[in-house]
C-alpha cells in the first residue's frame, strides 16, 4: 500500500530522529550493561546483566519509537494535514494502523540492533526463545501504541516532546529498566505498569513461561484504557479540527 | 475517462452554524447543480469557510441538512468523489513533490497520473525537490495538485489564491478553465469578484452569514455596481441620490457623496440634472472591490 510506503519512507529519511530514537538506547547499553558483563544474576532478577539491560532498553527505546508516533500526529495536525486527509477516502483505522506500523517498524529496528549488541556482550539464547520473547515485546508495546495516538490528538506540537520524553523516563524508572526492583512497595506499582512487563519478555528468552495471567491482564487493562482515550482524543480532535 | 456525472449535485438547505455566541452562518440554502461551476463571494468574516467546512463535512451544522451528490458529506468524501484544498496547511514534510502527490492519489479509486496533475499545476521542476524547501507560492501550487490528482466529481476550493503570485494565480485559472470545461462540478470560495465574473457560471454573494444574492454573475455585477461618481454636494439627501437612474447606492463622506452605479452615464446625467452644483465629479472604474466591500459590510 502506497500510502503506507511513503509513510515509512518519511519518517525513515528524519536522519536526526532516526539516528537519535535508534542510537541512544544503543550507547547506553553498552554503558549500562558493559561494566556488568559478567554477572550472571543481576539484582536477584534470574537474569544475567547483559541479556537484562538488552530487553530493558529494547523496552525503553522501542517504547520511545511507538510513541514517537504521538510527536509526529502532534506535528500533522498543526501543519493541518490531518484535515486534509479528512477530505480523503483514508478511513480512520487504516490512518491509525500506518502510525502504529510505522513506530512498530522503528521500534522494530531498535529491537534489532540491541539483540546484536546484546549477542557481543554475551548473550545466547536458542533461535525459537529469540523469536518468542520478540513476539511478547510486540505486544507489550500495544497500550503504548494507543497512548501514542492519545497523545498526538491531546496535545499540541510544543508540549508533546517533552511529555513523552517524560513518560518513557518515569516508565522506564518504575518499570525497571535501569535496575531490577525487588523491594515491595515499589515492586507492587512496578507489576502494575506496561513497562515492567515489557521487561519481563526477557525471562521468556531463557525458557521461562513468559507473564503469566497477571502481565496479561496488566496489558490488557491499559490498552482498553489507553484505547478509549484514543478514540476520544481523536473524536474530540476531529469534531472541529 | 471522467465518472459519469451523479444525479444530483450539491444540496445545503437550511444550514447553520454558530461559534459560541457568534452566528457564523446564518441559516443559507445554496444548490448547486452537477456540472456547474459557482463562486462563493463575500469579504472576509462573511462564513464562505465555515459554509465550505459544513460542506465538506469537517463540521456538523447546528441546523440544516448537507447533501454531495444525494450523500452525507463524509459518505461522498469516503467514496472519493471529493477534492479540496482548503485555505490553509501545509504539506507533509520529508518527501518529494512527486512522492506526495503520489501517496494522495492513492488514496482514491480513479487519481489521475501523477505525471499528468504534475504537468496541469506545472510542477515539473520542483516535482523532486522536498516539500519543505518550497516556496509560499510553490507550496499553493502543490496544494492545488494534491486536490486535481483526487480527480473527484467535485472540487472544492477555499480561497485558493489567496497566497499565489500574480504568476501563479493566471496558471491556476487556465488550469481551472480547462476543468471546468471537463464537467466536474466545481466550487470556490473567493473575495475576489473578478475571479468570480471571470471563472464561474454563477456566484453566491454571501456577508455576515447569510446570502445576499444568488444568480449569474453579471446580475451580481449589476447589483454591486461596476463604477463609482464621486462628487462634492454637501447637501443633499441620500434617499434622493439613491433613486437616480443607473445608480445601486449612496453614500455620504463628509461633504462629498459616492454613487455605486450600474450605468455611470446614466447616472451623472440624472445627477447633473438633479443636482445642477454638484462639482469636483469623478468617475472611476477602479471601485469594484470597494463597492462590492461595501455591499457586503451592510453598510446599505
Amino acid at each position: 500500500m502506497t500510502y503506507v510506503r511513503y509513510e515509512l519512507v518519511r519518517t525513515f529519511r528524519n536522519r536526526r530522529f532516526v539516528v537519535l530514537s535508534l542510537g541512544f538506547p544503543l550507547v547506553l547499553y553498552f554503558l549500562i550493561a558493559g561494566p556488568n558483563r559478567h554477572v550472571r544474576n543481576l539484582g536477584d532478577s534470574g537474569l544475567s546483566a547483559p541479556l537484562y539491560f538488552m530487553v530493558g532498553l529494547v523496552a525503553f527505546g522501542s517504547m520511545n519509537a511507538v510513541l514517537g508516533a504521538g510527536a509526529r500526529i502532534a506535528n500533522e495536525r498543526s501543519v493541518g494535514w490531518n484535515r486534509q486527509l479528512r477530505l480523503t477516502p483514508l478511513s480512520p483505522r487504516t490512518y491509525f494502523r500506518t502510525k502504529v506500523l510505522t513506530g512498530y517498524a522503528l521500534a522494530a529496528c531498535t529491537l534489532a540492533l540491541l539483540y546484536v549488541a546484546g549477542a557481543t556482550m554475551g548473550v545466547h539464547l536458542a533461535a525459537g526463545n529469540w523469536v518468542k520473547m520478540t513476539l511478547q515485546i510486540l505486544v507489550g508495546l500495544v497500550p503504548f501504541a494507543a497512548l501514542a495516538i492519545w497523545l498526538g490528538h491531546t496535545l499540541n506540537v510544543d508540549s508533546v516532546g517533552p511529555t513523552v520524553g517524560g513518560i518513557t523516563a518515569l516508565f522506564s524508572f518504575l518499570g525497571g529498566v535501569w535496575f531490577p526492583i525487588t523491594n515491595g512497595v515499589l515492586r507492587d506499582l512496578a507489576e502494575a505498569l506496561p513497562s515492567y512487563w515489557l521487561v519481563q519478555a526477557a525471562h521468556i528468552g531463557l525458557g521461562g513461561a513468559g507473564w503469566g495471567a497477571r502481565g496479561w491482564l496488566v496489558d490488557g487493562v491499559w490498552t482498553v484504557a489507553l484505547a478509549a482515550l484514543a478514540v476520544r482524543a481523536y473524536r474530540r480532535d476531529t469534531g472541529r479540527a | 475517462m471522467p465518472p459519469p456525472l451523479p444525479a444530483s449535485g450539491i444540496e445545503l438547505a437550511g444550514v447553520a452554524k454558530s461559534y459560541g455566541s457568534v452566528e457564523a452562518v446564518r441559516g443559507v440554502d445554496i444548490s448547486v447543480e452537477p456540472g456547474e461551476t459557482v463562486a462563493l463571494l463575500g469579504p472576509n468574516g462573511a462564513g464562505k469557510s465555515t459554509t465550505i467546512d459544513m460542506l465538506l463535512g469537517l463540521l456538523a451544522p447546528d441546523r440544516g441538512d448537507v447533501r454531495v451528490f444525494g450523500r452525507a458529506p463524509g459518505d461522498a468524501v469516503a467514496a472519493g468523489d471529493v477534492g479540496a484544498m482548503l485555505q490553509t496547511g501545509s504539506l507533509l514534510r520529508d518527501l518529494t513533490v512527486r512522492e506526495l502527490v503520489t501517496m494522495m492519489a492513492s488514496l482514491y479509486p480513479e487519481p489521475l497520473g501523477v505525471d499528468e496533475a504534475i504537468e496541469l499545476v506545472g510542477l515539473q521542476s520542483i516535482a523532486s525537490q522536498r516539500t519543505q524547501k518550497l516556496s509560499g507560492g510553490q507550496t499553493q501550487r502543490v496544494r492545488f495538485a494534491l486536490a486535481l490528482v483526487t480527480n473527484p466529481a467535485l472540487l472544492v476550493l477555499d480561497e485558493p489564491t489567496v497566497a499565489m503570485d500574480v504568476e501563479s494565480r493566471h496558471a491556476f485559472w487556465t488550469t481551472m478553465r480547462e476543468l471546468a470545461g471537463s464537467g466536474k462540478t466545481i466550487f470556490f470560495a473567493t473575495h475576489y469578484l473578478e475571479e468570480a465574473d471571470d471563472y464561474a457560471d454563477r456566484a453566491i454573494l454571501m456577508a455576515r452569514g447569510e446570502i445576499v444574492a444568488d444568480g449569474p454573475t453579471t446580475e451580481i455585477k449589476a447589483m454591486v455596481g461596476t463604477r463609482t461618481i464621486r462628487a462634492t454636494l454637501p447637501d443633499a439627501p441620500l434617499e434622493r441620490l439613491e433613486r437616480l437612474p443607473g445608480v445601486a447606492g449612496a453614500e455620504r463622506r463628509g461633504e462629498a457623496v459616492v454613487l455605486r452605479c450600474t450605468d455611470s452615464d446614466a447616472a451623472i446625467r440624472g445627477l447633473l440634472a438633479a443636482f445642477p452644483d454638484a462639482r469636483d465629479i469623478e468617475i472611476t472604474g477602479a471601485g469594484l472591490e470597494e463597492a462590492f466591500l461595501e455591499l457586503t459590510t451592510g453598510t446599505a
